[in-house]
């Protein structure tokens, strides 16, 4: 027997709406920006950078990420040519300085360019929370679409504003191809 | 093309070109681009000339194996490397295929810097065929050092010996280089896939491409947060990697540049490598594209301009390395260094001369003669033809620098040098590998961006209006 209090089947996700177009994917994320919700997310099937811009994510966070990836491993590539031909195994060619920097430019360069790609890749893959092979946004069947040709806007359940029936009337209103409830399971 | 049938532009849209050429044929729409592009993958239904390009670089990539279990057996003893050539085919294709593969990462690095949208087309194969050269490029100072089981040693690695690499030299530099070449590489490439894979995976119709892209595609989802970050990752990967792309080519030509071989040693050789480096690797994504647009009739996508666009890049960086050859010619000249004009009539006219005067009229007279003409641009059958002349010219560069070597300042130390049938054979098993990984990504991978693609489609249909990565990612 069911209760309010603990309703039966898996809780939902959130409320999913479905637009045919960019533009009225990025109204809509405005419109629900402005109707007080904070935890919605908006997919599509290539970028668009003003529902960024309406998600009040003006700027990701990756490029002072990669500067200091890039930074890292130029200082880590210098020293350790330095450390290693000079302490590690001493080379002594014809007399020049143990810290004969130009000849350590090119792999210091190379090292930087190498550390920032790779902080770029696994910074990306861990801020985002991926790799990740569900997603309750998957078990919608029109959800197939958002890597098609469809413009989704999702309020999450867990936004304070969240109520099913008029979270549901609020997004009917934004003229949508389709609403659904996805579940959480 | 008519004009009548041109989508009137939408105000937001960006103009794609300044002769606004439709970069990608009217009457698509971003399902119909999908279809056309994730097809060919999805689909499964190869083209006859799918399986005569696949089949005969498998069949070379046989050649291979057995050239490098002889080799492995023998040693490097097969070869004909000798003194005072000790370098031989090894060097001459390590430099060719590395330079196949800057063209790649020019596409998909610095044109997109420079905003030029006609790389969306040809970026993602590009990129493909830069990993499989650098793949072909590894192998041949790998299989050069004797003891390939050993190849560790060339990276710092503590060990009981306490030995360290000496990192003053340009061979060190060169591992690096390559190593950091290839992982950017590979993760440029792979990151532009990653909303690709997504869209396959949600397109597939079979259980093990559902499970098979779905895994590659990371679970993407195309949020609006996550396409804002990786964005600005995409856009600061293209902006390492032009220098990285012009750095590699540079430290390849520091191995010759820093010793003291006459015609070696000369401030031109970086720019002079990176100039013929992009003029092979755009000849052969032409080449390559040429025929596979026509098999999987992409021509309404990988369109005649583009083509165009890619023979004009050629044709300039055609001049830069004429301008290179002159260049060469008249500081030996001018410099008035007994030993830079003695080797230059020694290439000229001493006993290899028939390889310099193939190197100028493979490079230089036959495709700066006739890539000038716009017929001749557009023409499939000629295109191909200067195509494959620029790949066996920039060959011949590299055997031309090489063979350098075999006349050089003392005549007693002078020597001859010709290449066995395990040089040759295992040139064309690399040429087996690199067909063998085109084809197969062909078959596997969606070999143009679809989700770029999209992005360039005009908002009518759809799409982002042209909308580039530059203005998306602050």
């Amino acid at each position: 027997m069911s209760t309010p209090d603990a309703p039966a089947g898996p809780r939902p996700y959130g409320l999913l709406a479905e637009f045919e177009t960019a533009d009225a994917m990025v109204a809509a994320t405005y419109k629900a920006r402005e109707a007080g919700y904070t935890r919605l997310d908006a997919y599509s099937p290539y970028p668009v950078g003003e529902a960024a811009d309406a998600l009040n994510f003006p700027k990701s966070e990756m490029g002072p990420v990669m500067f200091l990836g890039g930074l890292t491993g130029a200082c880590a590539g210098f020293f350790m040519q330095y450390y290693l031909n000079a302490y590690g195994y001493s080379l002594n060619v014809g007399g020049r300085p143990y810290l004969s920097w130009p000849s350590f430019v090119p792999i210091t360069f190379e090292m930087m360019v190498l550390t920032t790609a790779l902080t770029g890749l696994f910074a990306l893959i861990a801020i985002c929370g991926l790799p990740r092979y569900h997603h309750p946004l998957f078990n919608s069947k029109a959800f197939d679409r958002a890597t098609r040709d469809r413009f989704f806007v999702c309020i999450e359940a867990d936004d304070p504003n969240y109520d099913p029936a008029a979270t549901r009337a609020f997004l009917n209103g934004l003229n949508p191809a389709s609403v659904e409830e996805v579940l959480d399971e | 093309m008519a004009t009548a049938d041109l989508p009137t532009t939408h105000a937001d849209d960006r103009p794609l070109e300044p002769e606004m050429i439709p970069l990608v044929e009217n009457k698509h729409t971003l399902v119909s681009i999908g279809d056309a592009i994730g097809g060919v993958v999805l689909a499964g239904k190869h083209p006859r000339g799918w399986w005569i390009g696949f089949l005969a670089g498998f069949a070379m990539l046989q050649i291979l194996g057995v050239a490098v279990i002889w080799l492995l057996y023998m040693g490097v003893g097969i070869w004909g490397i000798d003194m005072p050539v000790a370098w031989g085919f090894a060097i001459i294709n390590f430099v060719w295929w590395i330079g196949i593969g800057h063209a790649g990462t020019l596409i998909s690095a610095i044109l997109l810097l420079m905003h030029q949208k006609w790389r969306t087309s040809i970026n993602r194969f590009s990129e493909a065929m830069t990993i499989f050269a650098v793949m072909c490029a590894g192998l041949f100072p790998l299989l050069h050092m004797g003891r390939p089981y050993f190849f560790y040693w060339l990276y710092p690695f503590p060990n009981v010996a306490g030995m360290w690499p000496q990192f003053r030299s340009p061979l060190t530099w060169d591992v690096f280089a390559v190593t950091t070449y290839f992982t950017v590489s590979l993760v440029f490439w792979y990151l532009g896939l990653v909303p690709d894979l997504a869209a396959l995976r949600d397109a597939a119709q079979k259980r093990w491409q559902r499970i098979f892209y779905g895994i590659l595609a990371l679970g993407w989802r195309g949020s609006a947060i996550h396409w804002r970050r990786y964005e600005k990752v995409y856009l600061i990967l293209g902006g390492i990697s032009t220098p990285l792309v012009l750095s590699v080519h540079t430290v390849v030509s520091f191995d010759f540049a820093v010793s003291i071989v006459p015609l070696w040693h000369a401030t031109i050789f970086p720019p002079f490598f990176v100039a013929g480096a992009i003029y092979s690797g755009f000849a052969m994504v032409v080449a390559l594209a040429i025929p596979i647009r026509r098999w999987y009739k992409l021509e309404h996508i990988l369109t005649d301009h583009h083509i165009d666009v890619m023979a004009k890049v050629m044709l300039a960086t055609g001049f830069l390395v004429t301008y290179g050859y002159v260049s060469e010619f008249w500081m030996a000249w001018y410099g008035h260094s007994l030993y830079e004009w003695g080797t230059t009539l020694q290439r000229m006219f001493g006993p290899y001369a028939w390889s310099y005067w193939i190197l100028i009229f493979t490079n230089c007279v036959f495709p700066l003669t006739f890539l000038w003409s716009k017929r001749i641009r557009r023409s499939a059958f000629w295109l191909e033809l200067i195509c494959i002349s620029v790949l066996i010219g920039m060959w011949f560069e590299r055997y031309v620098i090489v063979i350098t070597l075999s006349r050089d300042y003392v005549p007693s130390s002078w020597g001859r040098y010709a290449p066995t049938v395990w040089d040759y054979a295992t040139m064309i098993g690399s040429m087996g590998l690199f067909l063998t990984l085109f084809f197969l990504f062909i078959r596997y991978l969606p070999m143009i961006s679809i989700t770029e693609m999209r992005e360039l489609l005009p908002k009518k249909q759809g799409g982002g209006g042209g909308h580039s990565i530059m203005e998306n990612a602050p």
